[in-house]
């Protein structure tokens, strides 16, 4: 009965593990539903854009507020973490703070560090509580913020708030248990945050601050388990996907519109005068689809994008459209494209393979009015923290729309019967074309 | 005005060293006439070799490709490759940002390859190598904001030859709170030029041009006949015409030299 405690840890980890891996197969699989795109190019720009980015936070400090609050919960996540080590190895083993005897010294400072960063992850989290729902900050308040999404910001600042709050509570009554002597607790850590919470538990029975002790330390692991098997439900997968998200990111200048291969072959046939117009074209000519109407049209990276959105929502906060009241939010189409591929993989999780819903990306989740009420201005690509292209999904979409049903505003059409008929976007006569050079 | 192209010179056997590509509003817009003769006399100031395609330029198909017909964009771009690989052109120079950035980033893989400048970058150059120098003291102590139009910034990168321009002036160069990188676009991007807006609830061009005139500047300088149109048509919104001018930088130039 003595490895009672143990066997169980072993149970529950190796239970968050099989989860989280079978949640990650479902996001590889969705992802990969997505068109093919070559991103191979370049590793070395790739891997430093990620270094810096990512790993580097560069982007997130144009707005300096957000950004070092954001900087401190990073920073503090990921060396926290580094105590996870020690905390599964106790659990497996049944040993208690493992790595004490081993590292001396360091370890008390590794410790109290672990504890101050904790204290400024409680501050920073509270803040950005704060700022959402006492100050209002007006992005995350846009009408795509309802629900889910509101709730899921909450709930991970709740989480984060109860997980460090249970770090700090395990290590109070840790210490609190070594200075009595208790045989388990040997003397091991510096506890300069949680050492101001220890007035609490000093009264308490050595039997009851065992319990208490223990409970903290096993809520704490089992809400990190919890948590890290919520992500695949919430914006905060940005903690992983930012990573290849930024490898993955587009190199080319941003004005650089990808150009379609199919449409670049037919142009090419019409134009060679050697071309046999009746001739019966080859058999494997599959008649392609022009644009995105749905998910499984965009490219993978467009969908690794979405599963990476974080709803910052920067994107929508600097779009020209978003700014003067019109429908469109970049951060919506980001978050439509994440809703829909997730429905299609439900789907096909039922169905074995997809099966026709009636549904699309167009119309039941993204408007018509959104996708023409963008510039292609960029303000949204460029300031987004983690690399995300809102504009390429609206791009292809306004493809589908053009190429596929012919439904583009009429002046649009107008538009582009001139630059067919007269090459310029209004009507002139293209002779005319020199007639500024003779005006004064 | 002397104005030769490249049909004219390749019969001389004679190759300029650049091709001004106009553009349709450049060639055909009454304002953006104006920025295309100032660019001109620059030019010949400056003693540069240059030729225009003239009729046989048409649209580069940016405005096509935006609102997302693929097949126009890439039939305007092919004939246009066409003609220009004909004439062996190797440098563009243009006042359009749009045409800019389709030449110079779509049309590579449709096999057009050249190197393609802004008039700004190209201008800068010009007086780095002491083609020509600015003397004029015409906008000394004139306080002038840049408008980063975003085909020329964000997308491309360029944010300083037409500030260095503007402080080559001597003008005082005073920015908008969103600027560089994060400058807001004036509306007209993406095909919107040539369509009614969606509903909101202000146009993109007022939004803009107030953050303009929040600097009190005496000319709100512009790259791209587009941002000239939208902020010029801002300013009248605000009934500011008499007081700001809108005013390309080849404009400005032009006119502080007496061209």
């Amino acid at each position: 009965m003595a490895y009672f405690p143990n066997i169980i840890f072993g149970l529950v980890l190796l239970t968050a593990i099989f989860l989280f891996r079978r949640n990650i197969l479902f996001i590889k699989r969705n992802i990969l539903i997505g068109q093919a795109l070559d991103r191979s190019d370049r590793p070395s720009e790739r891997w430093f854009n990620m270094i810096r980015i990512a790993l580097g936070q560069s982007k997130m400090v144009t707005r300096p507020i957000a950004g070092i609050l954001h900087i401190i919960v990073y920073i503090g996540f990921i060396i926290i973490n580094i105590e996870l080590v020690e905390i599964v190895l106790d659990g497996l083993l049944g040993t208690h703070r493992l790595f004490a005897p081993l590292m001396g010294e360091v370890y008390n400072w590794l410790i109290a560090s672990f504890e101050i960063l904790a204290a400024l992850v409680l501050v920073s989290v509270v803040l950005f509580w704060l700022r959402r729902n006492a100050l209002k900050i007006k992005r995350f308040w846009k009408p795509e913020m309802k629900g889910w999404s509101k709730n899921d910001a909450d709930y991970i600042l709740y989480f984060e708030i109860v997980l460090m709050t249970l770090f700090l509570s395990m290590n109070a009554t840790d210490q609190v248990l070594q200075d009595l002597g208790n045989p388990h607790y040997t003397k091991a850590g510096l506890f300069p945050v949680s050492q101001l919470m220890t007035p609490l538990f000093s009264s308490l029975s050595a039997a009851t601050l065992v319990i208490m002790e223990r409970t903290f330390w096993w809520l704490h692991i089992t809400g990190i388990l919890i948590f890290l098997n919520y992500l695949y439900y919430s914006k905060h997968l940005h903690i992983l996907l930012a990573f290849p998200n930024t490898y993955f990111q587009n190199l080319n200048p941003k004005g650089a519109f990808k150009n379609n291969e199919t449409v670049t072959k037919e142009v090419k046939l019409m134009m060679d005068p050697n071309m046999d117009p009746y001739a019966t074209p080859a058999e494997d000519t599959v008649p392609a689809k022009f644009g995105a109407s749905d998910v499984t049209d965009l490219n993978w990276v467009q969908l690794m994008n979405a599963y990476t959105c974080t709803e910052c929502g920067r994107c929508t906060d600097e779009c020209p459209a978003n700014q003067t009241g019109r429908l469109l939010s970049p951060r919506k189409i980001m978050m439509d494209t994440r809703d829909r591929l997730e429905e299609v993989g439900r789907n096909i999780n039922q169905n074995g393979s997809f099966q026709d819903d009636g549904k699309q990306l167009l119309d039941d989740y993204i408007t018509k009015e959104e996708l023409w009420a963008c510039t292609s201005c960029n303000a949204c690509v460029e300031t987004c923290p983690i690399g995300i292209d809102p504009l390429s999904i609206i791009m292809d979409m306004r493809q589908y729309l053009v190429m596929e049903q012919s439904a583009a505003p009429s002046d649009l059409n107008n538009m582009m019967s001139n630059i067919e008929n007269n090459g310029a976007p209004w009507p002139f006569n293209n002779q005319d074309r020199m007639l500024w050079a003779n005006e004064n | 005005m002397q104005v030769p192209t490249l049909a004219e010179l390749t019969a001389e056997g004679k190759k300029p060293e650049v091709l001004f590509w106009v553009g349709c509003a450049g060639s055909f817009d009454e304002r953006a006439k104006k920025i295309t003769k100032s660019f001109v006399k620059i030019l010949h100031k400056a003693g540069v070799s240059f030729a225009v395609l003239g009729t046989e330029e048409s649209c580069t198909g940016d405005p096509a490709k935006r609102s997302g017909n693929e097949f126009l964009f890439q039939m305007q771009a092919m004939a246009n490759i066409e003609v220009m690989n004909a004439y062996e052109v190797m440098r563009i120079v243009t006042t359009c940002p749009h045409c800019f950035n389709t030449l110079k980033n779509e049309y590579p893989s449709l096999g057009g390859q050249y190197e393609v400048m802004h008039h700004t970058t190209f201008i800068n150059t010009l007086l780095k190598e002491e083609r020509f120098t600015i003397s004029g003291s015409e906008y000394k102590g004139k306080r002038i904001t840049y408008h980063d139009p975003c085909y020329l910034g964000r997308a491309n990168q360029v944010y300083e030859a037409p500030r260095e321009l503007i402080q080559k002036l001597d003008a005082e160069l005073v920015e908008m709170k969103n600027c560089r990188s994060k400058g807001l676009c004036c509306g007209a991007g993406g095909a919107q030029m040539f369509k009614e807006p969606e509903k909101g609830n202000k146009d993109i061009n007022i939004e803009r041009t107030e953050q303009a005139l929040e600097t009190q500047p005496q000319i709100i300088a512009a790259g791209c006949p587009f941002c000239n149109t939208m902020m010029t048509d801002g300013v009248k919104n605000k009934e500011q015409e008499n007081q700001v001018l809108v005013q390309d930088i080849a404009e400005l130039i032009s006119k502080a030299e007496d061209l």
